[in-house]
C-alpha cells in the first residue's frame, strides 16, 4: 500500500509500485486531467507537478512518490471556481482539440510558482517538453502571461491564488 | 436502472455543455423523441411557409463531407436536392430541432466536434434564428439512430452542411412557431415577432415555444427558401461567444472518450504487428494469463489483444505479449531514399483535371519545377481510444471516428450485425486533423468486445500504434511549368500531381486495419479518387488565378506502399506549396514583385481583397531586412476553390551556416464568408499556420524496407515551442449574409508556400523538396 498525496488530499493505493502515476491518477483516482499522450516523456500531456517540480506522469513509477506532493489540474481550481491558471486559459480561448492543455497548464504552472515574472523566452523555453498538435501555442502563450499577471496580481494585494491544495 | 441505461447515463456527460445536469438525448439509441408524431396545426404552417420570402443562404457545390468516404453511409442520398445545406439529405425539420413542452430545445447535427468549435459556432447559429439566448440551445453531435447523417465531418464541410442546414431550419421553426402563436392568438402573423424563446403580440401577450408546440414534433419538411434574419441585426451570430468546451477541459471534467469510466469496464490493448502484412505464427499465451489482472486474450489469426480489469495492467500484458509473439515479416517497403523514383512508376490512372485554351502573346520565358512531399502524419497528441460495449447482441461504440454512420456500416460488415445492433456515438477525441487511427480503434474495440461480452472495453492505442499504423497523409510529386509573355504575363500552364489516395475511409470493413488480419480477413476496398470539384490528390491542383492555357493532370497511383488516407487539406497542402511556391519563381522570371504577381492574375474580387488585406497588414510593400538572414514570403490559396480565402505573409530568419529556418511572423486575412464565431475562425487559422508550419519545416515518416521506423516523437520530431514565430496575425473579412466557407483545413496550403517563399527571398535559393530541414536548405544555400 502506497500513500499518495495529491491536490492536498492522501490516497492509499495499492497498484503494484511499479505503476505509473498517470494510470493511478485516471484508473484508481479517477481524474480525468492528466492525459496519456506518449508513456515515453516526449509529450508532456501527463505532466503533473510532484514538490513544485513539473514532471510526466506516464514515466514516474508511485513507488518514487510516497510522502511527496502531486498536483494537477483539478487542485487548481474548479469549473465554478477556477484558479488564475484556468481562467487565463478560459479567457485566451487557448484550446482547440484541448488534449494536451491540462499538461501545458500544469507545466506552466511550475514555472509561475518560482519564477512570477517571466520573460517571453523563460516561458517558450520552459514549456519546450510539451507538445500541442493542433497547432493552439500562441494561446497557449498567451494565456501563461496572462496566468503569470494574475497570479502576480493577486500575490500584491494578498488574495488566494486559487483552490491551493 | 438497467445495465445498459446506467451505461448510458453515465455516457451521457458527453454532448452537453460543460455542467448541464441533463442526461443528453442521444444516449438511448433508437428511441429518440417519444412524443407522438402528429402535425402541428395544418393552417399555421402555411402562414408561416408563406412568409419564407428570402432567398436560403445558398450551399456552395461540392459534395457532403468533402467528399471523403465512400457508399451511402459516407454520402447519404439527397431526398431533397433543392434545400440549403444538409437539409439536403435530411429535410425533416424535426431531424435537426426538437422543442419540449418544458420550452427545452434541443438541436441535432451529424458532425463531430474535433476541437474546431462547432458545436458553439452551431449553436450560435441556432440560437440567433430561433430568437432564444445562446445558452438555451443543448446541441447533441453526431450519433447513430439520433442525429441526422451527414457522412464526414470533414473537408471544412460543417458549417456549410450543417450550420446552414441548422440556420435555415432555426428559421424555419421560427416561423411555424409564429404562424402557431398566430393561430392561437388569433392574430395575423406579420404582427407577431420572436423574441427570447417566445412568440409576443403587440399587446404584450406572449407564449413561450414550450407551451406553443406543447411537445409536439412539427413533422414538416424543409422548404427551400427560409426567412433568414437580417445580418445587420444579429446579435449571437459573429460574436465571441466563449467555446462551451473549454471550461471542462480545462477543469478536469470528463471530456473525451479517453475519460469515459462506464460501469464495469475493462480495458484492453491490441499486441499489432511489428510491420505491415506481418502474419502471427506462433504464440506461447499461458505465462500471460498468468499476469495480475489479466481477464482474456483474443486471438483471431493476426490479431491479437488482451482484456485487463486495470488499464496499466493491460500495458504490462501487452508487452509480455510482444515479447512473447512470432511473426512473419515481409520487406514491403520501397526503399525510402529511392522513393519518389519508385512512386513515379508504379501503375497510375492518367486523370485529365483540366484542359483549356484562349489565344494568347507569344511565350518569351519558360520556367519548370519539381517538388516532392514525403508522407506526413497526422500525429494526435493523444492516441486513438474507443469504447466498445456488446451485450444483449447488440454493440454500442463510443467513438471519435469523423463519420458515426459511415463507421456503423463498416462494423456492421465486419461483425455481421444489421444496422439496428450497431450504434456509434461520437465522443470527443483528441484533434485528429483526418483519417487518424479513430476508426480502426473504434473496430479494435468492437471485436475485443464481441469476444469479451456485457463488460464495455475500452481500448486506447499506444503511441507506437499510432504512429506507426494510422494512415498517413499520402507522399506526393509535382511537375509544373510555365511560360510568360514578354510583359510578364502567364500565357500558360501545366500541372502534373502523382499520388496515392486521399481518402483510404470506412465505408466497406476492408478499410479498417483489425479487418485486414482477421483468420479470415477484409480486403480493403480498391483506392478511388475524389472527384472535382473537391478534389482528393488533385484538391486544389488548379489554380485560382486567370491564366488563359492550362492543363492539370492527376496521375492517380493506385499501389500504396504505405497505409494512407484522409490528412488535413488532402492533396491541397502540397499542390497549394508547389502552385504557391511556383508562381513566386514566375514572378522572379518576370521581374515582379510576388504580391503584385499574384494580383496580375486574380480577377476573383475577395481573392483580391484578401491578398491585399495580408500584404497591407505585413508591411508588404515597406518591408525591408531588419537583419541578415531574413526573408519575407507571400501565398494565397482559396481552399478547394471552393471554401474560405486566405492569404498568407510570412517573415523568416535562416541561419545559413546550420540552414535552421526560425518563423518570425505570420500575417493572415481570410475569408470564411459569413462570420459565426470570429475566435474560432482566428483559432483554426492560427493553428493551421503552427501545424503547417511543423509540417513544412519538420515533419517526415520514415521507414526501412520492412518497418515505419517513425514511431515517437523522437524519430518523428514536430515543431515545439523555441521553433514557434513571435507572432500570428489572423485578419477576417466578414461577408455578412453570404454563405458560410469552410475554414478549417484553408491555412495548410499557403502557409506552407508562404515559408519556403520567405526562405527562398532570405537565402536566395529555393528548396522545393517539403520538409525545408537544415539540411536541405544548407544544401541548396552551398554552405
Amino acid at each position: 500500500m502506497i500513500t499518495l498525496n495529491v491536490n492536498g488530499r492522501d490516497h492509499q493505493v495499492d497498484s503494484d509500485p511499479t505503476t505509473p502515476l498517470l494510470y493511478v491518477l485516471r484508473d484508481e483516482l479517477q481524474m480525468n486531467a492528466a492525459k496519456f499522450g506518449c508513456g515515453l516523456g516526449q509529450c508532456g500531456s501527463c505532466t503533473v507537478m510532484v514538490d513544485g517540480q513539473a514532471i510526466f506522469s506516464c514515466v514516474t513509477p508511485i513507488t518514487a512518490l510516497q510522502g511527496r506532493k502531486i498536483k494537477t489540474v483539478e487542485g487548481l481550481g474548479t469549473i465554478d471556481r477556477p484558479g488564475p491558471m484556468q481562467r487565463a486559459f478560459m479567457e485566451e480561448q487557448a484550446a482547440q482539440c484541448g488534449y494536451c492543455i491540462p499538461g501545458m497548464m500544469m507545466r506552466a504552472q511550475a514555472l509561475l510558482e518560482t519564477n512570477h515574472n517571466p520573460s517571453e523566452a523563460d516561458i517558450r523555453d520552459h514549456m519546450r517538453t510539451n507538445l500541442c498538435r493542433c497547432g493552439t501555442q500562441m494561446r497557449i502563450l498567451a494565456a501563461v502571461r496572462r496566468a503569470a499577471g494574475y497570479m502576480r496580481e493577486a500575490k500584491g494585494t494578498g488574495q488566494e491564488q486559487g483552490t491551493k491544495s | 436502472m438497467s445495465a445498459l441505461k446506467s451505461i448510458a447515463a453515465a455516457a451521457s456527460l458527453f454532448g452537453q455543455t460543460p455542467g448541464d445536469p441533463e442526461p443528453a438525448a442521444h444516449v438511448e439509441a433508437g428511441t429518440g423523441p417519444s412524443r407522438r408524431s402528429v402535425l402541428v396545426g395544418g393552417g399555421s404552417l402555411v402562414v408561416g411557409f408563406s412568409l419564407f420570402g428570402n432567398q436560403a443562404l445558398a450551399q456552395e457545390g461540392g459534395q457532403n463531407g468533402g467528399g471523403e468516404g465512400t457508399g451511402a453511409a459516407a454520402h447519404p442520398e439527397e431526398k431533397a436536392p433543392a434545400l440549403p445545406g444538409s437539409l439536403k439529405t435530411n429535410p425533416q425539420l424535426d431531424s435537426w430541432i426538437r422543442i419540449d413542452a418544458d420550452g427545452a430545445i434541443t438541436v441535432f447535427t451529424g458532425k463531430a466536434e474535433l476541437g474546431q468549435g462547432i458545436k458553439t459556432a452551431l449553436s450560435q447559429l441556432a440560437a440567433e434564428e430561433l430568437g432564444v439566448e445562446f445558452k438555451a440551445i443543448r446541441l447533441v453531435t453526431a450519433s447513430t439512430g439520433v442525429t441526422p447523417n451527414e457522412g464526414y465531418t470533414a473537408g471544412s464541410h460543417s458549417m456549410q452542411d450543417s450550420g446552414t442546414a441548422i440556420m435555415n431550419a432555426a428559421a424555419q421553426v421560427r416561423e411555424i412557431l409564429i404562424g402557431m402563436a398566430g393561430t392561437k392568438l388569433n392574430l395575423p402573423a406579420e404582427q407577431l415577432k420572436a423574441e427570447n424563446a417566445a412568440i409576443v403580440a403587440p399587446d404584450g401577450r406572449k407564449l413561450g415555444y414550450g407551451e406553443i408546440v406543447a411537445g409536439q414534433r412539427f413533422n414538416t419538411q424543409a422548404q427551400p427558401t427560409s426567412k433568414l434574419r437580417d445580418p445587420l441585426n444579429f446579435t449571437i451570430i459573429g460574436q465571441e461567444i466563449p467555446r462551451v468546451d473549454i471550461p471542462g477541459k480545462v477543469t478536469g471534467g470528463v471530456a473525451y472518450v479517453q475519460d469515459l469510466r462506464l460501469p464495469g469496464m475493462v480495458h484492453a490493448r491490441v499486441v499489432r504487428p511489428p510491420s505491415y502484412g506481418a502474419q502471427l505464427t506462433a504464440i506461447d499465451t499461458s505465462a500471460v494469463e498468468k499476469l495480475p489482472g489479466v481477464l482474456k486474450i483474443v486471438r483471431d489469426g493476426s490479431f491479437l489483444a488482451v482484456v485487463t480489469a486495470k488499464e496499466f495492467q493491460a500495458v504490462t500484458a501487452m508487452r509480455a505479449l510482444q515479447v512473447a509473439a512470432e511473426w512473419q515479416e515481409r520487406p514491403s517497403l520501397p526503399n525510402q531514399s529511392t522513393y519518389y523514383k519508385t512512386f513515379r512508376s508504379l501503375p497510375s490512372d492518367y486523370r485529365l483535371i483540366l484542359d483549356s485554351h484562349a489565344p494568347t502573346a507569344p511565350a518569351a520565358k519558360t520556367v519548370s519545377a519539381t517538388f516532392h512531399r514525403p508522407h506526413q502524419s497526422h500525429g494526435s497528441i493523444g492516441p486513438s481510444c474507443a469504447v466498445a460495449h456488446f451485450t444483449g447482441g447488440k454493440m454500442t461504440v463510443w467513438t471519435h471516428t469523423q463519420g458515426v454512420y459511415p463507421l456503423r456500416k463498416a462494423l456492421t460488415e465486419l461483425l455481421a450485425l444489421p444496422d439496428e445492433q450497431v450504434q456509434c456515438i461520437h465522443t470527443e477525441g483528441s484533434g485528429c486533423y483526418g483519417h487518424n487511427g479513430a476508426d480502426d480503434v473504434a473496430a479494435d474495440a468492437a471485436l475485443i468486445a464481441r469476444a469479451f461480452p456485457d463488460k464495455p472495453v475500452r481500448v486506447q492505442w499506444m503511441r507506437e500504434d499510432e504512429h506507426g499504423w494510422e494512415p498517413y497523409g499520402s507522399a506526393m510529386i509535382t511537375e509544373l511549368s510555365g511560360s510568360l509573355d514578354a510583359g510578364g504575363k502567364i500565357v500558360d500552364f501545366q500541372f502534373e500531381v502523382w499520388s496515392n489516395t486521399h481518402n483510404g475511409r470506412p465505408g466497406p470493413a476492408g478499410n479498417l486495419l483489425a479487418a485486414q488480419y482477421l483468420e479470415k480477413p477484409f480486403t480493403p476496398a480498391p483506392p478511388t479518387p475524389i472527384p472535382q470539384p473537391e478534389g482528393g490528390g488533385d484538391r486544389n491542383s488548379i489554380p485560382l488565378y486567370h491564366i488563359p492555357n492550362a492543363k492539370v493532370v492527376e496521375h492517380f497511383v493506385k499501389t500504396m506502399p504505405l497505409r494512407v488516407s484522409a490528412m488535413r487539406g488532402l492533396g491541397a497542402y502540397m499542390n497549394i506549396f508547389s502552385i504557391e511556391s511556383f508562381m513566386d519563381e514566375m514572378a522572379v522570371a518576370a521581374g515582379a514583385d510576388p504580391v503584385e504577381f499574384r494580383l496580375r492574375h486574380m480577377e476573383d474580387a475577395r481573392a483580391r481583397d484578401v491578398i491585399s488585406k495580408a500584404a497591407e497588414e505585413f508591411g508588404w510593400s515597406s518591408w525591408k531586412a531588419s537583419a541578415p538572414g531574413r526573408g519575407r514570403g507571400f501565398a494565397f490559396a482559396r481552399y478547394k476553390n471552393l471554401g474560405a480565402y486566405c492569404a498568407i505573409a510570412a517573415e523568416v530568419e535562416v541561419e545559413r551556416e546550420t540552414g535552421a529556418v526560425r518563423p518570425v511572423r505570420f500575417v493572415a486575412a481570410t475569408d470564411s464568408g459569413q462570420v459565426v464565431n470570429p475566435n474560432g475562425i482566428r483559432n483554426q487559422v492560427e493553428g493551421a499556420i503552427v501545424q503547417s508550419s511543423s509540417w513544412t519545416l519538420f515533419e517526415q515518416v520514415t521507414y526501412d524496407n520492412t518497418r515505419i521506423s517513425s514511431r515517437t516523437w523522437s524519430t518523428y520530431p514536430i515543431l515545439r515551442f523555441p521553433a514557434l514565430p513571435d507572432t500570428v496575425e489572423v485578419h477576417i473579412i466578414d461577408r455578412p449574409g453570404l454563405p458560410f466557407l469552410g475554414t478549417g483545413e484553408c491555412g495548410q496550403g499557403p502557409t506552407s508556400a508562404a515559408l519556403a517563399n520567405a526562405v527562398a527571398n532570405a537565402v536566395g535559393v529555393r528548396v522545393r523538396d517539403l520538409p525545408l530541414t537544415p539540411n536541405r536548405v544548407k544544401t541548396a544555400i552551398g554552405v
